[in-house]
């Protein structure tokens, strides 16, 4: 063992100023940023990747939701009729009602910045989505609706002069004083230096946590270390037992360089028979138990991940331990004008969609729980905000397909204009104090003999996979954790460094840090509600009870978590 | 079926090292399959770019692979070895890490 004498992050820290702090690129964070800078304020964009590469968004080749009302007659209202139904009960009405009536606007003015939605007849062509009552969902072809997001946010920032870019910048921590968020801490990955951010808002824009299940349809690096920031800022979460999963995600054969839940986009196209091992249909098995199902798209995803799950478990799984999705019925000149290079792009994979079907099962996808804001996308610490998957409370206990970006875009917008009004008002609370915990964590980081961290992280995802999955009973959520406590114990109190620059495995030991405690937030809260609701299923309660129709809440204070419960606000006033 | 995987390992200013790691693997496994392997098995202080895992989504895991400047995500583990070093026209961070941020995106000390 040695001291930290190799590890940078005791020199000088470098120190910046501004007046709006983003953290995180993906939709949500660029549009907090271009927003906050419209509205006047300087702002500094941090990204623990490089800008608009990592989190949900770039992964994301999926659809969009918003009353646009071109193709069909729509009203935003009945985009917020379908978001509370599959939300049960538990959405925040009046997050809900601000993500469908500002959606539109936002998907127009992305057009205008040359996202290139599909178009068709000249109107921006919307498909029809599970839980949707009629076609409202926009999207890039082929596959690309993720990428072009962050593609033409990407340019818009290249032009927007008041934001101050900055990739490979890890938070470690926001900085409170009096009551107020003033600014953060954060590790340079490519020098391991430790930066000081002094900022008069803070802006969350982290993403969700499905970086910590073993299957996952994220980036690697979206394991909720927004939501450990909040809780140790002050602020609550909320919901923290929603986690969605994906039900068809790709399974096998091996896929590599394409999205594992691409296979969504060509069930909305061409239809797409899911099949258990007896080659036979089995969603229509367990469509009584959802009054929502529009007839082409048979299960919304919490009910179609059931059902795969109860197929596999009654020995009709298919080899990989899944459902077979077959598309050999559909013609090759549709598929080929559906879904042009993709194709191809499968044919390099040995995947033969006319010849046989592949394997899916469920992926955890996005979590519906998150951070606790007001409407003005606030936390409860003065200058904190929030904004995109990052939030909770908007899609309650199921979010809705194509609600994710939409609330990036609605979400980050709001939040990043408010966040902007307020650090224009503001004098700034920062003192060089601030930041003294933070630092001094990161100055005790030492090269010492620890377990494999890089090991570790595989374990914490194999165990909330296998314990905090979608379907969960007591004994294997106090099994979890118990096991989340003894990898507290195993990564020990202060960081381990490797070598610098590029130190991985501090990085690891600053992850593991977050993400113990965010699965820890996420089994206390599943461990207490002893229901079933949406994307919280309890085998040992497998009925929904009214008396849950309550939110819970999650929050840190004397290094212990405490849940409280609320009832879902039903308020409406916009800000 | 085994891959070895030799990796040009070291920072900018020393001279570099070929480090051989053997790993395991199934018949579709990519490169960079094969490097968080090495981390999770071997040496967690290994250094590489990934952030979107074999989606080829976020472009970042750009390597030379036996020489040619290719992805880690969509490049399959072979039997044998395969070599692995940093793109030699960026300035090296540490083993496979290489300065690709746009300029205008980094943080200058």
């Amino acid at each position: 063992m040695s001291s930290s004498e190799n590890n940078a992050a005791t020199d000088q820290p470098m120190h910046l100023d501004t007046d709006v702090l983003v953290i995180g690129s993906g939709a949500a964070g660029m549009y907090a940023a271009l927003e906050a800078a419209r509205a006047g304020a300087s702002v500094i964009l941090a990204e623990r990747s490089l800008i608009g590469r990592g989190g949900a968004t770039v992964m994301a080749q999926m659809t969009v939701a918003a009353a646009l009302a071109e193709q069909t007659p729509d009203h935003w209202e009945h985009h917020l009729s379908d978001t509370l139904a599959a939300g049960r009960g538990l959405c925040d009405e009046g997050l809900a009602a601000l993500l469908c009536e500002d959606g539109p606007r936002r998907l127009r003015e992305m057009d205008d910045w040359k996202v290139g939605w599909a178009r068709e007849d000249g109107h921006i062509k919307q498909a029809q989505a599970p839980g949707h009552d009629r076609p409202r969902c926009a999207y890039v072809d082929f596959l690309s609706t993720g990428p072009a997001v962050s593609r033409a946010l990407r340019s818009r920032l290249n032009s927007a002069g008041a934001v101050r870019r900055i990739g490979e910048l890890l938070i470690v921590e926001i900085s409170v004083r009096d009551g107020q968020a003033c600014g953060a801490t954060a590790l340079h990955l490519t020098t391991g230096r430790a930066v000081t951010l002094a900022a008069k808002a803070v802006v969350i824009a982290t993403g969700g946590l499905t970086g910590l299940y073993r299957r996952n349809s994220a980036s690697s690096n979206m394991v909720g270390d927004g939501y450990a920031l909040a809780l140790r800022a002050g602020a609550e979460l909320i919901d923290m037992e929603f986690v969605q999963f994906f039900p068809i995600g790709h399974l096998a054969p091996r896929l590599v360089g394409m999205d594992p839940i691409m296979w969504d986009p060509f069930r909305y196209k061409l239809g797409g028979k899911l099949l258990n091992a007896e080659m036979r249909e089995f969603e229509t098995d367990y469509v009584d138990q959802d009054s929502r199902s529009d007839g082409r798209y048979v299960l919304t995803r919490d009910l179609a991940t059931y059902a795969i799950t109860k197929e596999v478990e009654a020995g009709r799984g298919s080899p990989a331990g899944g459902a077979y999705l077959s598309f050999q019925h559909v013609p090759e000149a549709e598929m080929r004008s559906a879904f042009g290079p993709v194709v191809d792009r499968l044919a390099a994979n040995g995947i033969d969609l006319a010849s046989r079907p592949v394997e899916v099962a469920p992926i955890a996808h996005y979590h519906m729980g998150g951070i606790r804001v007001d409407s003005m996308l606030q936390t409860r610490v003065a200058g904190l905000y929030a904004c995109g998957e990052a939030v909770g409370g908007a899609n309650g206990a199921n979010r809705l397909s194509g609600n994710a970006i939409t609330e990036a875009f609605v979400f980050g917008a709001r939040a990043g204009r408010n966040a902007a009004q307020r650090a224009l008002q503001a004098s700034s609370h920062w003192e060089p104090q601030a930041a003294r915990p933070a630092l001094d964590l990161l100055r005790s980081t030492e090269r010492r003999d620890a377990p494999n961290l890089a090991a570790i992280v595989v374990e914490l995802k194999a165990l909330m996979a296998d314990g905090v999955g979608p379907f969960r009973t007591a004994d294997k959520l106090r099994l979890a954790a118990q096991a989340i406590a003894r990898l507290k114990t195993e990564i020990g109190q202060s960081p381990v460094s490797s070598a610098t620059p590029f130190d991985t495995v501090l990085v690891d030991w600053l992850d593991l840090r977050n993400m113990l405690l965010v699965a820890q937030s996420v089994t206390l809260a599943a461990l207490a509600r002893t229901e079933s609701r949406g994307a919280h299923q309890r085998e040992d309660h497998p009925a929904l009870d009214e008396t849950w129709s309550v939110n819970q809440t999650v929050s840190l204070s004397g290094g212990q978590l405490h849940l409280g419960r609320s009832p879902p606000s039903r308020q409406r006033t916009l800000p | 079926m085994r891959a070895v995987l030799a990796i040009q390992r070291g920072m900018s200013g020393e001279p570099p090292r070929v480090e051989r790691f053997e790993v395991s693997f199934e018949a579709g496994q990519s490169v960079l399959d094969g490097l968080r392997i090495v981390r999770q098995q071997a040496d967690p202080s290994l250094a590489f770019r990934f952030s979107c895992i074999n989606a080829n989504a976020c472009k970042e895991c750009m390597m030379l692979i036996d020489g040619d400047v290719d992805y880690a995500c969509t490049v399959r583990l072979k039997e044998g070895v395969t070599a692995l070093a940093p793109l030699p026209k960026k300035a090296l961070i540490r083993d496979l890490v290489t300065e690709i941020a746009p300029p205008d995106e980094r943080l200058r000390f």
